[in-house]
């Protein structure tokens, strides 16, 4: 299992802007190891985050996001106290998810 | 010979299976390949389903103009438009354009940063597919002084 995320999510006015901080290799499959051969592509393919259990916000990556992926984004009427929860699933459908309160 | 309860048949089991897969709909995004395998800004962006395309000064690139590590680059996609289906971030010179994808509703702002790897120099683009499958983009030049790609 991967590691945590690290979530913040900070209210201003009517909106939260959520950044995200994800643990994973985000392998591209371009490299080539010691022996020549490719490094099989291995990356997050799908991020998904709800506010209080509701669907907010989707995306879809491809192999060029960095390494330990960084992620912004803003919610609309999301305050503090709300929980918002993000997760992604990779290629080989590993899956994690994460939860934060909004401050 | 084939009569209508077979054509039925065969329609509601090609329904089915279309319901399983999933198109890329809210919430259950089914991984949009042929976008990401499109080599090209333009393909990539059909692939997504643009129709058209044409700059515009409302949709905005947020990038370094050189980055000195290719493999992190902060970019970002934004818009003020409505009617934004999708937002897209693209390294024209990638092996594939497509960075990511996101999804814009009513709960999100469409204005979304996140880190990209570069393999060279090259300009970077931001699409905002309209709900009319209009795409509007804008680009900048990111300049790398080591790449991210190989190595």
């Amino acid at each position: 299992m991967a590691d945590p995320m690290r979530i913040r999510a900070q209210a201003s006015g009517d909106k939260a802007t959520v950044r995200v901080l994800m643990s994973h290799e985000m392998e591209s499959g371009q490299r080539k190891d010691a022996s020549g051969k490719t490094v099989p592509a291995w990356f997050i393919q799908e991020v998904t985050a709800k506010l209080n259990g509701k669907d907010v916000f989707s995306a879809e990556w491809g192999p060029a996001v960095s390494k330990n992926p960084f992620l912004q984004f803003n919610v609309k009427g999301a305050k503090a106290g709300d929980k918002i929860a993000v997760t992604w699933k990779d290629n080989k459908g590993d899956t994690r998810t994460d939860e934060a309160t909004v401050s | 010979m084939q009569n209508r309860r077979e054509t039925l048949k065969q329609t509601a089991v090609v329904a089915g299976l279309l319901a399983t897969a999933g198109f890329p709909q809210f919430a259950h995004a089914a991984f949009n390949k042929a976008a990401f395998d499109a080599k090209s800004v333009q393909d990539s962006a059909k692939a997504a389903g643009a129709t058209s395309m044409a700059e515009s000064k409302d949709v905005t690139i947020t990038g370094p103009d050189i980055a000195e590590n290719g493999a992190v680059v902060p970019l970002g996609a934004s818009t003020a438009l409505a009617g934004v289906k999708h937002l897209l971030i693209m390294v024209e010179k990638n092996p594939s354009a497509l960075v990511a994808m996101f999804h814009v509703t009513d709960a999100v702002e469409a204005n979304f940063s996140t880190r990209a790897k570069m393999g060279q120099s090259s300009d970077v683009y931001a699409v905002a597919i309209m709900n009319d499958g209009k795409a509007l983009w804008a680009k900048k030049e990111v300049k790398v002084t080591l790449g991210g790609c190989g190595g």
